[in-house]
């Protein structure tokens, strides 16, 4: 309940104050995000598998989206920085099909 | 990354749906913990949202920067180069357009003269107008071949008879049975001659010593010649010019 809460504090709150990001840190938002939909679901796995742990999620979370921010921002500066944040999105975007279809069989037994 | 074990015992899995109800109606406090990671998580998200909307260009890299600013100056330079194009052809129409019409004021302008040369229009302006009586029937067709090239030694730029003969280059007189005629149009005794010009110049051609009036009035003639100046003489009578036969434009 409480994190149902929180998600809705945190979009209304996004919302109301419009913040803006420094150009700087513009280009790994994105795969930020998509880091951090990855933690989501695979906690989300983990408390229907009853192995849900609060320190697990938040460490996997903030490391997460810090390794994919870190990895964008290496290909930057060697100059593949489009493939590499290409690559990240590719590899976290399965991981979350493999979450999302492990939580499906979980709830609907499909 | 919280990876779960190899799915233990069905027994979970049959319950699951309870656990989420019983969660989302008696919370842990071990949920705030991850209220707070998705509550930076949902903020994250709307600034993603609401930022990129409107700054199309930053999420692409400086190459891609560099190639789609290329483009730009090349479709700049065509354009330019079009608008000169465009340019030196509106100019070439705009002076074209002039120049013919200049053609066409000057055009105008010598088919006016030529017309009422030609006798081919009416026309009107001041002038005077001659009224000669010859009871005695006297009059010659020389004595108005003479008349009319004094008029016209006067300056009359437009003459009439009788309001019905417009004399033009080709005009002729003739004695026919004993009448005079202008034209193929036989005259009366009484002949009404119209010319515009200088009114006064022209009044002073027919006055002079030997002149029209002088010869009219004279013994030979034994008529009358009344000249009266007109400050707006209108001329309707028109000649139809003939095709010419042989002569052409050279």
């Amino acid at each position: 309940m409480y994190a149902i809460i929180g998600l809705a504090i945190g979009i209304g709150l996004g919302i109301l104050l419009q913040p803006s990001l420094p150009p700087q840190l513009q280009p790994y938002l994105p795969i930020a995000i998509v880091a951090a939909l990855d933690a989501v679901f695979g906690g989300f796995r983990a408390y229907l598998d009853a192995v849900f742990d609060d320190k697990v999620f938040v460490v996997s979370f903030i490391s997460n989206v810090l390794i994919a921010a870190l990895i964008v921002w290496v290909g930057d500066l060697i100059g593949v920085g489009s493939q590499l944040s290409t690559a990240v999105v590719v590899v976290l975007g399965i991981r979350i099909f493999t979450n999302v279809a492990h939580i499906r069989r979980k709830l609907f037994h499909a | 990354m919280p990876e779960g074990p190899p799915t233990p015992p069905s027994r979970v899995a049959d319950n699951a749906w309870a656990r989420i109800r019983r969660d989302l109606t008696r919370p842990s406090r071990s949920q705030l913990l991850v209220a707070v990671v998705l509550l930076l998580f949902g903020f994250a998200l709307t600034m993603q949202l609401s930022g990129g909307r409107d700054e199309r260009y930053t999420n692409l890299r400086q190459d891609e920067l560099v190639a789609m600013l290329d483009d730009v100056q090349a479709q700049a330079r065509r354009l330019e180069g079009e608008i000169n194009q465009l340019e030196g052809t509106r100019a070439r129409l705009e002076s074209g357009a002039e120049s013919s019409a200049v053609a066409r004021r000057e055009a105008l302008r010598r088919l006016d003269a030529l017309e009422l040369l030609g006798g081919t229009v009416p026309a009107q302006g001041p002038g005077i107008r001659v009224t000669i009586t010859d009871p005695q029937g006297n009059l010659s067709p020389e004595i108005l071949l003479n008349t009319v090239e004094e008029l016209r030694d006067a300056g009359a730029e437009v003459m009439e008879l009788d309001d019905r003969v417009r004399l033009v280059a080709n005009s002729w007189f003739a004695s026919v049975d004993g009448g005079l005629q202008a034209d193929g149009v036989p005259l009366g005794d009484t002949i009404v001659l119209e010319a515009i010009g200088d009114p006064e110049t022209l009044s002073e051609a027919t006055r002079f010593r030997g002149g029209l009036v002088a010869t009219i009035e004279g013994d030979r003639v034994g008529g009358t010649a009344r000249v009266e100046k007109v400050d707006d003489l209108v001329i309707d009578a028109v000649v139809d010019p003939d095709e010419p036969r042989f002569a052409r434009p050279a």
